[in-house]
Parts: C-alpha cells; structure tokens; sequence
C-alpha cells in the first residue's frame, strides 16, 4: 500500500518568484526504502522540508498524500505526531536545551498522538540508554544540550538517535551519511535497517553510493532541475557513481 | 520569521497575571507622607530600641533633604513617572498581632493566601532543607525550623525581633554596605524600613537547609521596605532565597528593599531572588509594582565569595543591581540573571564588581528576554582600583527579543586603574530562530511547548545556579510567563 504518493509537485518560496521543484511524481509503499540522489541545488532538501511542512516553501502545484490523508493539510507538529521525522542535513543547535528535556518531550508529544500512555523517567531513559547504544552514540552526548557544540559527525548521528527514539513511520534522511565516518556510517545503516520491519517507509537522500551498499534501496531515483529525472533499481547507483549525472541531462534533453 | 509565529509571540502577552488576588485581612496604616511623625510612629509601633530611631532619624533628614532638592534618577533606560513620596503609606501591619510563634497561630486567611501562591507552608514544612520566614505585608508571620538552626547556632529571624534580640551585630553591620547615604531609596528604606530579615551564621558553620524568605506587597498604596542583613562569620556557608509575588492593585506600588551582606574571611553567601510581582495591566502597564531595590555584599574577608542569582519577571519597572565590593584577597563575586519583560514591564538591572583586593575574581552572566512592547537592560560595571593586582573579570550578557517592538539594551562600564586586570566582555542579541522553532516543530513540539524550550535552554546558565528546591519552580514560572494564546 502506498504510504506516500507525490503527485506533480511544484513548489516555490513564498513570496518570491522563485521555483525550485518542478512536478515532482513519486510514490512509496509502506515497507519501501527509496534513495534520492541528484546535483547539487536540484530541490532534495527541499522536497523534504516542504513534506515536513516549512512554512517558506510554498506548494503551487499537486498534491501529497500521506496514509491516503491530504498531508498539506497538516501543521508541522501534526505531521511529526502522525510519523513523518526529518533527519536533517544541517541540524540545529538548541543552546541550554538539554537532550533528555527535549527528546523527552518530543517522545512524549508523539505518543500521546498514537493514543499511547507517556513514558515514565525511567521507562523513558532505558529506552534513550538503548538506543544510543544501538547505534553506538557516546552516552555523553545525550547528556549535553541539542546539538549543541556537536562536531558534524555527532550531529548526524544525533539525527538517527532521534529517529530511533521517535519510531517514525516515515523517515526522511537527508545526507544523513555525509560527514560520518566508516564506523559511524555502519552504525547509522544498521539502525536503519532495524528499523526496516515493513511497517515503515524510508526515503533517503544522499550523494554517494557507499551508504547503498549498506541500506540496499528498493529504488532509486535522480533528482535535476525539480523533478525526477531517472529512476531505477539499485545498480543505477553504480552507474551514476562512475559517469555522473551530465548523460541523464543529455538523455532528458534529447527525449524533449 | 513566518507570520503565525510573529503572531504568537506578539500576543503571549495576553496571560493574565496568575498570582492577582488580593487578601482582605484589616491593616493598619500610617499617615501617608515621610514626615518625622512617621518614623516615630513606626519605631514606636515595633516598639524598637532608642539607638534605632536615632538610626532611622538620621536618615530621615537625608531622605528628606533630598526629596525636597528634588533628586529624580533619570540615568536609568526606563520611562515612568516617579513615586510621590508624600502619597504614600509608609507602614502596614496586619491588624491583629504582630508576629506568631507557631503556624498553627497565623490566621487562615493568610495561610490560603499562600496556598493560592503555591507555597503552602505545611508542605514547607514537610520539604527538608527549607526554612520559611513568611512575611505578610510589614510583619512577620511565622517561622519554621527555627529548632534545627538553633542548634546550630545560625541565627535566622526578622530584622525587628534581631534588633531587640541581637543589637550587638545589627549595630555593627547595619548601613556598613549600604550608607544611608547611598542612593535616595536606600536612604527612605533606612527612614522607614518596615521589616525583613536577618541572617547570622558563627563561624566555621554551614548552614543546614536553604533559608527562604516570601514577601509580599498587600496593602492600596503601601510602600514596602524590607531590610535584610546577613553576615557570614569566618568559613561560614550561606544559601538564601527570596521568591516574591503581589496581588493585582490599581495604584503604583513602590518597594524599595536594602539588602546587605557581609562575608567574612572564607565564608561563602549565595543569594537567590524570584521576583514575580504585579507588572501591570498588559495593555497599558498601569498599577504594576515599582521595583526599585539597592543590594550590596562586601566580601570583606581574604577568600570570601558572594554570589547574586535573580529570576526577575515581574514587575512594572524594575531597577537593581545586586553588588559586590571584592575587599579581600582573592575573594569571588559572582551574578547571574535572567530579567523576563514583556506588556509595559521596563527593566534596567545588573551589577557592580568593584575589585579591590589582590586576585579578585568576579563573573556576571546576564540574560535578558523582552516580548511585546517591553523594554529590558543591563547595566554593569565593573571597576578595578589600583592596587588589585591580577583582577579578572568575565562578563556575558544575552539578550532574546520575542517580537520586532521590545527592545533590548547593553550598558557595560569598565573602569580598570591597574594594568594586570583581564576584562572580558561578551554581548550577544538574538532572535528565536525560525530554523530553531522548525526543528522543534519537526520533533512534533507545538508553538508554545517549543518556545518554552528554546527560552528555558537559553537560561539554563543561570538557572542552574539556583538551588536545586527553586529551580524548578524558577523553570514553572518562566513557562507560565510564556503561555498564552496560540496565534
Ligand atoms: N528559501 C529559499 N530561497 C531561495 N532559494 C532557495 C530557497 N531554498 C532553496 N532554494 C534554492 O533551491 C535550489 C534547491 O535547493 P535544495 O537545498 O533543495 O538543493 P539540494 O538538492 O538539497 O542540494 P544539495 O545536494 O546541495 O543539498 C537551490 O538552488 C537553492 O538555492
Ligand atoms: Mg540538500
């Protein structure tokens, strides 16, 4: 069953004569792990912002669903409560707030929208405790303020920490692998592919080929110019990662 | 920032003011005016000891000369009308006793009173390691776990009763810090000071539990002066608190506190304030208190450490600046603030370091927050006179601004006369991001549940520095501070 269906999407930023995506199509069923890849500037972390719904973004074109639900419809906060989680490429630092205050309140927030009971301290600190040894996070670190003073790497890994924790039923990973190292990378992918029981869907966005080999994607697609411009199986990784993207331009301009 | 975000933190303001309430116990009241007759009747009616209406007398004639010279402080960033010192009330007390020795004594009226205020003192009693010294209007009402100090040795009482009880010490070290000379509302407070409280605590000892202390402002027109005293002997150890709140009134209230403390040689005072009184209607800022206090601490001995900590979100106008004279040889002044604004509040508040001693040390972390139309600035000095070798100095002051119509203002005075002196001085000004708000929003935290995060992290700095019983209650009343209606 379809867990996202994008249909012509066209997005620009509001306010301003500006387009970034171009009618974008893409569906994903539940269970699926799609990867995003595409030039710089092509409109990927764009796409994922406008699907958790930043407010500068404006939709002028299509639809998305999510679940079968108008997921336009719905505020930010509701679209975290309902499981859709962005791992951001740039996290944010939260200077003061300290993780377990924030992760806490965020877990919290998410179940009560699932109908379920809040976590007691200790219910919920065994659980952080787990987690951040799942994938191998430095204890310290949920004990420090969000993201704050975090070196690139750790910020990244907080992101898939935080996944962790929020059990989303769609995870949006942007570039989640660049910056990490080769131990972190693995750590990362096996608690993605943990998390990869059929009962979630995974869109992830990255430029190399390696953390694929890892996270085998169900499909591929190729992001230029706002719209997607191949899509594929796997190995179409490979082929991008030894001839670029310029014959997919070449290929699209001909078929105009 | 998106517009249902501007939106929200525009109309925040809207809370009303949670503790507005007003107890009908009779008070008597003196003639309003500061005239001679007054201050007799005052010393008279707390039936105080004759040195001590000299004392008071004395500055009654400086209060006076000035009022009638027409002093006005008019250095400060704030923008109000000055009290007219001959309108107001210069002494209340609940009508029918003056103090209680149980709680079981203190009328019922009072004790809901601080129920309603969340601070009910028969969980008070309960909570081990605070002592409560409540003080209703001008007198004291009850005070608990005096046993336990007593064994001690720390004496913990009002600032009337330790007069009478212990003039010895008052006499020594009452105006030492602040002359009544200082400023024109030191000088009325030590004219007509109504009550407070006062601290001893004998050398080498620490004292056992957190010494807290509520005040409040209850009477139409009422100024409120308290005075309090603490004086740390050799290796003594201190931790005070004074968390206040006022009921809604129409008129302009004034309080104008002295706070003094002395620290002797290796004896360390922590001084922590909630200030939450009335700031006004929100639309207009008419009939909030006026919050003009003058609080000093000598670090009088080699070793010695004084440290200031404030949670100051009420308030029409608030105007302090909790010092500390480094005398000693490597003696630490510390302050670490957090001043809320938002309506009509207006605040103009910091420190003084003055180093004086050798390897003096002192810090100020300030954070300033302003929503709406408020007005909130820091004002810190920090002087070094010549012969304080190796002073240092390490200021930071933040300000957060919740909408594009507050304002936020930094005023630091570095005045250094001995070269080895390291100042350091840090300003930031920021908004809440909307990048910060987003990822928040992202982790299915709402508008106010966000901003609430976003703001407590920012004073977590100084929050931290508050007792652990406090600062969890500081943390409840900045939440409360920034509810409101979600845009
Ligand atoms: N708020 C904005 N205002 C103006 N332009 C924007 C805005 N957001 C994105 N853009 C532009 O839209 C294009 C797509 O940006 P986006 O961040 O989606 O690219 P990307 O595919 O994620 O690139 P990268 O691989 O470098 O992360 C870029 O040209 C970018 O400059
Ligand atoms: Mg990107």
């Amino acid at each position: 069953m379809a867990l996202l269906e994008i249909e012509n999407l066209h997005v620009g930023v509001e306010d301003e004569d500006i387009r970034i995506l171009n009618g974008v199509d893409l569906t994903l069923d539940t269970g699926a792990l799609h990867a995003i890849m595409g030039p710089n500037g092509s409109g990927k972390s764009t796409l994922a912002s406008v699907l958790a719904g930043r407010e500068e973004y404006e939709v002028l074109e299509g639809s998305i669903r999510y679940d079968g639900e108008d997921l336009l419809e719905l505020e930010p906060e509701e679209r975290a409560e309902a499981g859709v989680f962005l791992a951001f490429q740039y996290p944010v630092e939260l200077p003061g707030v300290s993780m377990t205050n924030f992760l806490k309140e965020a877990v919290n927030s998410v179940r009560e929208a699932r109908g379920q009971e809040e976590l007691s301290s200790t219910e919920f600190l065994q659980q952080m405790r787990e987690r951040a040894d799942m994938l191998g996070l430095d204890a310290d670190l949920t004990k420090r303020s969000v993201n704050e003073g975090f070196s690139g790497g750790e910020k990244k890994r907080n992101e898939i920490f935080q996944l962790a924790m929020l059990e989303p039923r769609l995870a949006i990973l942007d570039e989640t692998d660049s910056g990490l190292d080769i131990d972190a990378l693995q750590s990362v992918a096996n608690g993605v592919n943990k998390l990869r029981d059929g009962s979630r869907g995974f869109l992830v966005i990255t430029h190399y080929e390696r953390i694929l080999q890892y996270i085998v994607p169900d499909r591929i697609h190729v992001m230029m110019d706002g719209q997607i411009a191949r899509s594929g199986d796997k190995d179409l990784a490979e082929t991008l990662e030894e001839h670029g993207y310029e014959w997919i331009r070449e290929e699209v301009a001909a078929a105009a | 920032m998106s517009t249902s975000e501007t939106q929200y933190l525009e109309g925040k303001a809207s809370e009303d003011y949670k503790h507005g309430f007003y107890t009908d116990i009779d008070a008597e009241t003196a003639p309003d005016g500061l005239t001679e007759d007054v201050v007799r009747y005052i010393a008279h009616r707390k039936d105080e000891p004759e040195w001590l209406l000299e004392w008071r007398l004395k500055a009654f004639r400086h209060a006076r000369d000035r009022i009638d010279g027409g002093e006005t402080i008019d250095w400060a960033h704030l923008d109000y009308e000055a009290p007219k010192f001959d309108e107001i009330s210069y002494f209340s007390a609940p009508k029918e006793t003056a103090s209680y020795d149980s709680i079981d004594e203190v009328p019922d009226e009072i004790l809901e009173t601080f129920e309603r205020l969340g601070i009910p003192l028969e969980e008070q009693k309960a909570l081990t390691g605070v002592a409560v010294d409540a003080v209703m209007d001008s007198v004291s009402v009850a005070t608990t776990f005096k046993e336990k100090l007593k064994e001690k040795g720390v004496i913990f009482k009002s600032f009337g009763e330790a007069a009478k009880e212990h003039p010895e010490i008052v006499r020594e070290y009452m105006g030492t810090v602040v002359p009544y000379t200082d400023n024109l509302y030191a000088a009325i407070n030590s004219a007509v000071f109504s009550d407070g409280s006062f601290v001893y605590v004998p050398e080498g000892v620490t004292c056992p539990m957190e010494l807290s202390t509520y005040f409040r402002i209850n009477e139409a027109g009422t100024g409120q002066f308290e005075r309090t005293l603490i004086v740390a002997e050799p290796g003594a150890y201190v931790s005070y608190l004074e968390g206040c709140t006022a009921p809604m009134r129409k008129e302009n209230q004034l309080h104008a506190a002295v706070v003094e403390l002395v620290a002797h040689e290796d004896a360390e005072i922590k001084y922590s304030t909630i200030q939450n009184w009335y700031p006004g209607d929100p639309d207009t800022g008419e009939g909030g208190v006026y919050n003009l206090v003058t609080k000093r601490g000598l670090c009088k001995g080699d070793n010695s450490k004084i440290s200031w900590t404030q949670l100051e979100t009420g308030s029409a106008v608030t105007q302090k600046y909790p010092s500390v004279i480094l005398a000693g040889d490597d003696s630490v002044g510390e302050f670490y603030s957090v001043a809320f604004t938002k309506g009509h509040q207006q605040a103009d508040t910091g420190t003084k370091m003055q180093h004086i001693g050798k390897n003096t040390k002192s810090t100020i972390i300030s954070k300033g927050i302003s929503a709406d139309v408020a007005d909130n600035s820091y004002r810190g000095q920090v002087k070094v006179s010549k012969n304080a070798d190796n002073a240092r100095n390490f200021s930071q002051c933040d300000s957060m601004l919740l909408g594009p119509d507050c304002g936020a203002h930094t005023y630091p005075y570095i005045e250094s006369n001995n070269p080895s002196a390291q100042i350091e001085h840090e300003a930031t000004t920021s908004k809440v991001g909307e990048d910060q708000m987003f990822y928040c929003h992202q982790r299915g935290l709402g508008e106010e549940e966000a901003l609430k995060l976003i703001v407590n992290g920012f004073c977590q700095e100084v929050l931290q520095e508050l007792p652990m019983e406090f600062a969890v209650e500081a943390k409840e009343l900045l939440d409360i501070e920034l509810e409101g209606s979600v845009g």
